[in-house]
């Protein structure tokens, strides 16, 4: 293994020197990776995440990683992930758009069994008919899994979260794993100048004596700890067993609110706050609308800009407060169901100013004119 | 019921109580803990363990696996202080060995299984209970299972954040914590005589 001196979390996160590379963020995965003291990582090939776990499998090779392989499929690889973690290690995996369905049984069962697994979700289009382009339909379908979804908007946001993704992760009190979302090929696949620390530091490791559950421990007893099917039976207390069981999860989501803050500085980013216009949007979008901002304003209209950073948990409360004042709320989104959207319209006082749009999909960029268009509108 | 009035009291609270932490309830920081939803000082709701244990018909300790089994030194040791803290209060011990279902049912008469905890505390007519050593999800389970069938007042003495579902929690519970609680529980029970 390569030697790498083991530093406390909030040191990397906040004060470690840093260094700017003009990287990928299929780049910046692996950089961060390489400094997360990860145990194992387990890879499936599928565009546009291909490359990241190619890289990943490249760091395995100098000695970052202790173990790595590769799966028969998707499902495959998630089922693998779920016993490396249920066995206690640090895990990490990738995947996107068809991949993320074909793999959907397991993240449920992830959240069920508070296995705290970080993976990267490299979003791409739904088949069918068949599509390799960007698109952030899959987010729509992984909302009510029970897992922690931080949606990045650049790669430096990539590389931030993925790291801090897994510190929230594993606090005994959350313990449920995170989707780090990105936009394929936008941001997997362009570069841009992302800030990183020394690759001669790293996480502490991962304690699983800390978990909420105990981890599968073949070689102390009680082996026999496993998880209760409910299943197998058919009366009123197992039924109020499940309940309370998925209460649990979605309690252990509410506890990591508090992490995102201390480690992300919130769940959402807020610019200008005050504007009758909020734009409100997650990942790419963030950055097509700043640039239909600066363009706005320079024809004398004034908006504001949320960023939500945390998609699970939602920023409702934030949410709502922040746009009780604004007199209309642009949503723009990469997908065609509008599932950002529908999440704002079911917080907002009054859901008649959301303005779901523009909306491209199928693999469609989003030119800023689209939205600079809605701005218009809605100034009127 | 509006989030920030909801406090977690000794049931039966109906077909499907919510979860402590859906209603606003936060699990307190070092040096805090949880009384009936409220963040308290430690000291405040240890001096309260005692009196509900004390004033208590037939408390009974739940100790889990994690100090049931003998992992290392430190776990010995912890186990013993709870030994020492039930025979102090008064209380009996009734354990969670595990988490596996046991068909066709377990003996509720001695021990206790975190998915069916009603089971123990309706045959064992237990008012006041204290979970010890039980990992933070399946502690949590129960709790709200007993909220919702029994009307059993819940204490759970954490070693790690603490949990909203008990009626009491402690966070952070160590060998110190142990014997300070039955050195408090020793104290109150001269002063209740």
């Amino acid at each position: 293994m390569k030697n790498q001196r083991v530093v406390e979390p909030e040191y990397l996160f906040f004060d470690a020197e840093r260094e700017k590379k003009f990287i990928t963020g299929s780049e910046a995965i692996k950089e961060a990776i390489k400094r997360a003291n990860v145990d194992m990582a387990i890879a499936y090939p599928i565009t546009p995440q291909s490359e990241s776990m190619h890289l990943v499998g490249d760091i395995f090779a100098e000695g970052y990683l202790r173990e790595y392989f590769r799966g028969e499929n998707e499902f495959a690889v998630m089922s693998e992930v779920t016993g490396a973690a249920m066995g206690g290690v640090r895990v990490f995996t990738a995947t996107g758009g068809p991949g993320t369905l074909r793999a959907f049984e397991m993240f449920p069962t992830w959240v069920g069994a508070r296995l705290p697994i970080v993976c990267a979700f490299l979003t791409r289009g739904i088949n069918s008919p068949l599509t390799i382009q960007p698109d952030t339909i899959e987010m729509a379908y992984m909302l009510d899994t029970g897992m922690l979804m931080l949606h990045a908007e650049t790669a430096q946001d990539l590389y931030d979260m993925l790291l801090k993704a897994f510190i929230i992760a594993e606090t005994t009190e959350v313990h449920i794993p995170i989707g780090v979302f990105a936009d394929g090929f936008f941001v997997t696949h362009t570069k841009e100048g992302v800030e990183i620390a020394s690759e001669d530091i790293k996480l502490p490791a991962y304690d699983p004596y800390t978990a909420p559950v105990p981890v599968m421990d073949m070689e102390n007893p009680p082996v026999r700890q496993m998880r209760d099917p409910f299943v197998m039976k058919s009366n009123f207390i197992s039924y109020a067993a499940h309940a309370s069981w998925q209460q649990e999860t979605v309690s252990a989501g509410e506890r990591a609110r508090k992490y995102i803050h201390k480690y992300l500085g919130g769940l959402v980013e807020v610019e200008n706050e005050d504007a009758d216009i909020l734009i409100v949007t997650s990942g790419t979008a963030v950055s097509q609308s700043r640039e239909a901002i600066a363009l706005a304003k320079e024809e004398g209209i004034n908006v504001g800009l949320i960023k939500i950073k945390s998609i699970r948990p939602f920023p409702t409360e934030e949410i709502k407060q922040l746009t009780s004042k604004a007199k209309a709320i642009i949503v723009p989104e990469f997908n065609r169901v509008g599932w950002l959207s529908r999440e704002i319209k079911s917080v907002v006082n009054d859901s008649d100013k959301v303005h779901g749009a523009p909306r491209v999909y199928g693999g469609m960029t989003m030119p800023i004119e689209l939205i600079l268009a809605e701005i218009r509108r809605c100034s009127l | 019921m509006s989030n920030n009035l909801y406090r977690v009291q000794a049931g039966p609270e109906g077909y499907l109580p919510p979860a402590a932490a859906h209603m606003g309830i936060e699990l307190p920081e070092k040096g805090n803990a949880l009384v009936e939803g409220s963040i308290v000082l430690e000291d405040e709701a240890m001096q309260k363990i005692a009196e509900k244990i004390l004033m208590a018909k037939n408390p009974v300790f739940f100790p889990g696996p994690l100090i049931l089994w003998a992992w290392n030194e430190k776990v010995i040791a912890k186990a013993t202080a709870v030994n020492e803290l039930a025979k102090t209060s008064g209380a009996r011990i009734i354990p969670m060995p595990d988490y596996r279902p046991k068909y066709p049912m377990i003996n509720p008469e001695v021990e206790i299984n975190p998915n069916h905890p009603n089971l123990t505390i309706w045959h064992n007519k237990i008012d006041v209970c204290v979970f010890v050593g039980v990992h933070c999800h399946y502690a949590n389970v129960a709790l709200k299972l007993i909220r919702g069938g029994t009307d059993c007042y819940t204490i759970a003495l954490c070693g790690e954040a603490g949990h909203e579902d008990a009626m009491i929690s402690l966070r952070d519970v160590n060998l110190d914590t142990l014997k300070k609680l039955n050195e408090i529980i020793k104290v109150k029970r001269e002063e209740l005589k």
